[in-house]
């Protein structure tokens, strides 16, 4: 028996670890009358992979039957491997046990589809509705809602979860099409409407009645695979921008692809594109709170994003004509735009600067990031720069420091760049 | 050069920084009691605590600072590096002397950076225990965390745990500081124990001690911790500058594996396709 959940949580732990979100934040759960747990806003990573990545939740499968076939996935039925399914309380039980120990905030729990949508959907909803009702459990919540479940079910399971989330995996119709052709678009945006209608519909009651019952408070997210298709990044934001616009969404996940299986359809490479993924959430944490626009970070002549230098530093260094900015008196809105100052340090300087003008130093003290905002800034009408560098001699001296003619190691460090893409 | 001594406690602090402004003698030193002056030729004040005095110290500082500023004062106390009285000291008078509030803004001043620097340190190291911190369960139902954090932060974490774990007693222990909290389903207390067992210092509980099925869940947690790793995307710098090394020893899924990692074999590659990054 403990043998067997020992095997089971191995296995249905190992194919759920694509999935990359793990996020606890944005639960309004409080702790009220002595039951366990408690998510009030701020997420808590409790460890960390080998891999760098946190560990919020228990992240498992129910089960890893499925009757897809996928080409991306490890899970996909025509994979020879080993089948297993927790029981719903295995799954409650392993929650408790962890949470208990605080070694997670909570659970977030997807599947593999066994039967149909709705038979899947039923067993998570239960298993969230077994640890809200008869555990009492306050702590965080995530499901992944199966394309193709009733409205009905999504509905239940928003009451007990903290978020939800549909996956649309791959940026295109046609991709999807091609590697996973028993899904369509129709199918993943179906649900996620659903969602996003009970939310609004949930805020515009909470007004008039403050008892409505909570749906989904952490609101939704969505995982897009990057590099198993050949969408660029233009097309990928641009996806992600409409699903913040038009879904309400919370977060657009972007998992780098790890090939799990051999399918002439997929891409060979030799190492998960990891630079690219990570510059796509740089571009998105420009797109939620930076005000950037996607058109401002990628457009027809630069469809995809630069590798070796992150979202905003490119932006920046293809609008030299905004620049420089006197750190005195621009606009917030306008200094968070700089590269290497970051939201915190805007907020600063704004807050400081009413009391004496800054200098340079002040700007170190408050946690400027010089070697990059040296370029675009004045302070006080004084530049740390005494003469004007073009595009190329800024990139150069960012990445690779200031100091004498690299021009060799110039060229070699490209290099590595582009293989790293 | 006048030297103040208090009884270490926060509102001993709070009462010297009361009496500095009653004798208008300010102090270029600030110690615990027993420690020496810097130099021969100071004049010694040692300030017994008063909590009245201290408390209206405390209100009139939360008059004119934030809740965070306020907090992060508190925080200076338990930073308890070399200088945090002075520079706690030197932050208030600064408080006190500005005519407006929102002087904990003022970024360009350097006791106000340094002690915003020191809230977020505090912040972060509290963070770290929220996270870091594992309980054992023991056979009569305690759940026991041993701990050992860089800053004095256990007065901070408590109220967290308080509201996470209000249906299960527990004890969250700091060895170096020899004291812990312990919970007992009603309310929170602080408690020192004379002499420690060596294993809650080294952060495992002895096995004879532990509820039957805590094994298995140190266990399962380890297994869980090894299958969520993705080999391919391996990061040893990245996973050390999040998890530093001295906070392993208290961490489950950091200790010997009972049974090797076993990896599951769902992978169907043509071998030399892909390889491991270096």
């Amino acid at each position: 028996m403990q043998h067997t959940v020992i095997e089971k949580l191995s296995i249905l732990a190992d194919s759920a670890k694509y999935d990359v979100s793990c996020s606890s934040s944005g639960g309004k759960r409080k702790n009220e009358g002595k039951g366990l747990g408690n998510a009030e806003g701020m997420g808590i990573c409790h460890s960390y992979t080998e891999d760098g990545r946190c560990v919020s939740l228990l992240k498992i499968l129910l089960t890893n039957f499925c009757i897809y076939d996928c080409a991306y996935c490890v899970s996909r039925k025509s994979n020879d491997v080993k089948r297993v399914a927790f029981t719903v309380q295995e799954v409650v039980d392993l929650t408790i046990n962890f949470y208990r120990r605080n070694y997670i905030e909570g659970l977030f729990l997807s599947s593999g589809i066994f039967k149909d949508a709705d038979y899947t959907m039923e067993r998570l909803v239960r298993v969230a509705r077994k640890l809200r009702q008869e555990h009492k459990f306050n702590g965080y919540i995530h499901l992944k809602t199966i394309p193709g479940a009733s409205e009905e079910l999504i509905r239940e399971a928003g009451l007990y979860a903290d978020r939800l989330s549909v996956n649309i995996e791959l940026p295109t119709e046609a991709s999807l099409q091609t590697l996973a052709p028993e899904k369509n678009f129709t199918e993943v945006l179906t649900p996620m409407s659903h969602i996003k209608d009970q939310l609004v519909l949930v805020k515009e009651e909470k007004k008039l009645f403050k008892s409505t019952p909570a749906f989904a408070p952490a609101g939704q997210s969505t995982q897009l695979i990057v590099g198993a298709s050949p969408e660029n990044d233009r097309q990928i934001l641009t996806l992600a921008s409409g699903l913040y616009q038009n879904y309400e969404l919370k977060r657009v996940y972007y998992s780098g692809y790890v090939p799990v299986t051999a399918d002439s359809r997929l891409p060979l490479i030799s190492t998960p594109p990891i630079i690219r993924e990570n510059r796509l959430y740089q571009a998105d944490w420009l797109l939620r709170l930076y005000g950037f626009g996607v058109n401002e970070l990628v457009d027809e002549q630069n469809p995809q994003l630069d590798l070796q230098i992150d979202p905003k530093l490119a932006w920046a260094l293809r609008n030299r004509q905004v620049f420089p900015l006197e750190i005195n008196t621009a606009d917030y809105e306008m200094i968070v735009r700089v590269p290497g100052i970051g939201l915190k340090s805007a907020k600063k300087i704004v807050a400081a600067r009413r009391f004496a003008p800054l200098t340079w130093e002040h700007l170190r003290q408050i946690g400027v990031v010089l070697k990059r905002a040296k370029y675009f800034i004045t302070a006080g009408g004084r530049s740390l720069e005494r003469r004007e560098w073009d595009e190329e001699v800024i990139r150069r001296r960012i990445l690779f420091g200031e100091k004498g003619d690299r021009n060799g190691l110039w060229g070699s460090q490209l290099d590595l760049f582009s293989q790293a893409g | 050069m006048h030297f103040y001594t208090y009884d270490g406690s926060f509102e001993g602090l709070l009462t010297v920084v009361f009496e500095a402004y009653e004798r208008k003698e300010w102090p270029d030193q600030i110690g615990k009691a027993g420690e020496a002056p810097a130099g021969i030729f100071a004049t010694h004040h040692f300030i017994p605590t008063q909590e009245a005095k201290a408390k209206r110290v405390w209100q009139g500082l939360a008059k004119k600072l934030s809740q965070a500023a306020l907090e992060n004062v508190y925080k200076t106390y338990l930073w308890e590096q070399p200088g945090c009285e002075m520079l706690l000291f030197r932050f208030v008078r600064l408080v006190f002397a500005s005519p407006q509030s929102g002087i904990e803004e003022n970024f360009a001043e350097p006791v106000v950076q340094k002690i915003a620097a020191i809230g977020k340190q505090m912040f972060r190291e509290k963070h770290r225990m929220e996270a870091f911190i594992r309980f054992q369960r023991t056979q009569d139902g305690l759940f026991v965390a041993p701990i050992n954090p860089d800053f004095n932060v256990l007065p901070l974490i408590v109220g967290h745990f308080e509201k996470r774990y209000a249906d299960q007693p527990w004890l969250i222990y700091d060895g170096r500081r020899a004291y812990g909290a312990y919970y007992d389903l009603e309310q929170v207390q602080l408690v020192s124990i004379e002499e420690l067992p060596k294993s809650l210092k080294k952060g495992q509980l002895p096995t004879d001690l532990l509820t039957e099925v805590e094994p298995l869940y140190q266990q399962l947690w380890q297994v869980y911790f090894d299958h969520v790793n993705i080999p391919e995307r391996k990061n040893r710098k990245l996973h050390l500058r999040h998890m530093p090394k001295r906070y392993w020893k208290y961490l489950t899924e950091k200790k010997p594996r009972v049974q090797a990692h076993q990896p599951i074999q769902n992978k169907q590659l043509p071998t030399g396709v892909y390889r491991l990054q270096p």
